[in-house]
């Protein structure tokens, strides 16, 4: 049986997830140059924020379809609250800070949110389960999708289409733009930079949120440290695809997915490397291409938008 | 050139950026041992006080089997406070959470052993914490006998499978089975009861999974089966749809999993998704309540193999689980409570020998007395026969193959293995 086609739509499941958190880290990134290492933790709580709205909000057994769109406003309510509080109250009074100062209160702050879930969400000491779409796998030829992974597949695409349009038409989004590439010639030219600040993290969190609900919806369950290793291959997949270039975090979150699966289901099969292959070396060729990338172009695959920023 | 300077600097952040994140993975591992229960000690008797020690994950994904061992153990040792079992002794417990991580097992095996009143050890679960731990507490003849380790080589050297067995710790000692025992008697019964013939082998590298699944593949291929494939997953991931994939491509009619609960649910799960209905099977550390409640539905027909006889239908663990009803714990005392209370009970015993021997007061050298008073007790515990032969390894050899239906465990048959 030829896998090949499987393992694509494996990697590129997988990779649209990296993205959807990456977009995050490079949107921050963009503007204040600050990596928001609690970004992943805004990934775990929007999730669960959407299992929250299921258990707690809804009536018992509802179904996926009607009880979806309302987890999904819970998953990004929950998560762009944490994130405009983090803003607000960790990140803000750090603003003119050395640069060191707020990555290290970044990797606190995902610390503590990690240890809040642990500590006061109910039974959050083991994996939660989460709700799963009814219905059986979808057969394409010789590809089988989860009804789980349905959501991510029409989410990725939609997400990154809003963006692309809110970023390029709209006036906040222009002003975005105009923040990222001069903060000070932006204010001068009346764009208030906080508000704008506050909206990069808000999307960023909305997107994370996103990722989060379709993490649940794929695998069945969420726990509290989920957003520790995705967000660093989140990050990964943004430095990959060019930090600062929302494009580059899709493309990046992309191919640094179907790098890992088909590592993992390749690798092992050219001859002499029957070692080094399987899953559990797929991280290692990840960042071989990493560094590669980095290697030939250090700006990442899409290079940066605001270069002339120095 | 300007790109050039904007560079520099993007590669020294990068720079700073990659250690401070090296620090907090550390930070992550560091912060255990927040358990220490330092109030109410309830002087009964007025006599001394002899602690008994935990080390089991008490945080993170493991952590619904290392709270049954604390829970466990804390049972036992109310128990001997009640029944006045050793008279003048007053048992505690200091339970210190290792995270999984055979570097906080380390530091806290060393917090242990600075503890005077420390006289035995109960843990740790996994096999590669204990081996960070072995060598600090024989180094103060501190007796230690986990309730779960079931690596071959903690007893009986690294040579163990050729044939010259020596024992590295004389302070070690184990209430569990070994995987020299559990992986050859679970390919025994999936090759003859259960008729697959055709395995696909993972592991998640550790210790314990590896070594678990080293031993069932030789079972098996000497049994006349065929190995489909092998596989070592990341157990820092849940995505393992690339893996399942490759399962359903290699036309294997059953998985062996050598790994524990948090990555075999989703594997599970994500192998029947990949359109391969064929069981799971593993050992002792994918029995746990949580493995049906990760695998989902499609866990059904999953198999496990245990250590002991099922706790719940021996006589004399009858007495256990009410016992532990009763005191009202809050988590389960999933796999390894009767283990666990064995191992308490074992050093309970053992301190009882050496105060009796002392005219009714604790020795000086208290802790080397009771590691050598260890290797000859013998009880009645919650899993029959408690005893350890000449290398620490528990006498009771028995194992049982539990089967996921209608949602929990049931015990499908035991038997001892035999070479």
């Amino acid at each position: 049986m030829n896998e090949l086609p499987q393992q694509l739509v494996n990697g590129l499941l997988l990779g649209s997830m990296y993205g959807l958190v990456a977009i995050g880290y490079t949107m921050v990134y963009g503007i204040v140059q600050l990596i928001n290492f609690a970004h992943g933790e805004i990934f775990m709580t929007g999730a669960f924020g959407a299992l929250t709205v299921y258990l707690y909000v809804l009536p018992d057994g509802t179904t996926m379809w009607i009880a979806l769109p309302l987890m999904l406003v819970g998953a990004v309510f929950v998560a762009v609250t944490v994130a405009v509080g983090a803003e607000r109250f960790a990140y803000r009074p750090l603003r003119t800070a050395p640069r060191l100062a707020p990555l290290i209160t970044a990797i606190g702050l995902s610390l503590a949110l990690q240890q809040a879930v642990w500590a006061w969400y109910p039974n959050a000491k083991s994996a939660r389960t989460f709700p799963q779409i009814e219905g059986g796998p979808f057969h394409i030829g010789s590809v089988t999708i989860q009804t789980g992974d349905i959501f991510l597949f029409l989410a990725a695409p939609i997400s990154m289409a809003i963006l692309a349009y809110f970023v390029m038409k709209t006036r906040t989004g222009r002003g975005m733009q105009a923040t990222a590439q001069d903060p000070d010639t932006a204010k001068l030219m009346g764009i208030n930079t906080d508000r704008i600040i506050v909206v990069a993290f808000a999307l960023g969190a909305a997107f994370a949120a996103v990722g989060g609900l379709a993490y649940g919806l794929k695998y069945g369950q969420i726990d509290f440290r989920m957003g520790f290793i995705l967000g660093l291959k989140a990050f990964t997949a943004a430095v990959l695809g060019g930090i600062g270039n929302i494009y580059g975090a899709m493309i990046g979150g992309v191919v640094l997915g179907l790098a890992e699966t088909l590592a993992t289901a390749y690798i092992a099969d050219v001859p002499g490397m029957s070692q080094l292959g399987g899953q559990s070396w797929a991280n290692v060729w990840a960042f071989v291409l990493l560094i590669l990338v980095l290697l030939l172009r250090p700006q990442g695959l899409l290079g940066e938008r605001v270069a002339d920023r120095a | 050139m300007p790109g050039k300077g904007l560079l520099i600097v993007r590669q020294r952040s990068l720079i700073a950026i990659t250690a401070a994140l090296a620090a907090g993975a550390l930070t992550l591992t560091a912060c255990g041992s927040r358990d220490e229960d330092k109030g109410g000690s309830d002087a009964g008797g007025g006599g001394t006080t002899v602690v008994i020690g935990v080390d089991a994950p008490l945080t993170g994904d493991l952590s619904a089997l290392g709270l049954g061992i604390k829970n466990s153990v804390d049972l036992a040792a109310k128990t001997a406070n009640k029944e006045k079992t050793v008279p003048g002794v007053t048992f505690k417990v200091e339970a210190k959470d290792d995270q999984a991580q055979p570097s906080s097992g380390q530091a806290n095996a060393t917090t242990l052993v600075a503890n005077k009143d420390v006289l035995g050890v109960v843990g740790p679960l996994n096999s590669s914490v204990a081996e960070s731990m072995q060598k600090v507490f024989d180094d103060a003849k501190l007796l230690e006998i986990s309730p779960a380790n079931t690596n071959p080589a903690l007893t009986q050297g690294t040579e163990w499978n050729g044939g010259t067995k020596a024992r590295p710790y004389k302070s070690y000692f184990r209430t569990a089975t070994t995987d020299a025992i559990q992986g050859p008697f679970a390919a025994q019964y999936v090759f003859n009861k259960a008729k697959k013939k055709k395995v696909f082998v993972i592991d998640d590298k550790k210790t314990y999974g590896a070594g678990l699944a080293a031993t069932f593949t030789d079972e098996f291929k000497k049994l006349g089966g065929k190995i489909a494939g092998t596989e070592h997953i990341d157990p820092d991931t849940k995505d393992f749809s690339a893996v399942a994939t490759k399962v359903k491509s290699s036309g294997a009619d059953v998985v062996y999993y050598g790994g524990e609960y948090p990555q075999a649910g989703p594997l599970s799960k994500q192998i029947k998704a990949a359109g391969a209905k064929i069981p799971v099977v593993g050992g002792d550390g994918i029995y746990s309540a949580d493995f049906i409640k990760l695998a989902g539905a499609s866990g059904t027909g999953d198999l496990a193999t245990s250590v002991g006889a099922p706790v719940e239908d021996l006589p004399s663990a009858k007495e256990f689980v009410a016992n532990y009803k009763a005191a009202g714990y809050k988590e389960a005392f999933e796999a390894y409570g009767g283990y666990s209370y064995d191992s308490a009970w074992a050093i309970i015993e053992a301190v009882k020998k050496v105060v009796e021997d002392n005219d009714g007061k604790l020795p000086s050298d208290a802790r080397a007395k009771v590691t050598a008073a260890a290797q000859n007790v013998s009880f009645d515990g919650v899993t029959g026969k408690v005893s350890f032969d000449e290398f620490g390894d528990a006498t009771n050899k028995q194992l049982t193959v539990y089967s996921v239906e209608g949602g929990t465990w049931k015990a499908i048959e035991s038997g001892t293995y035999t070479g």
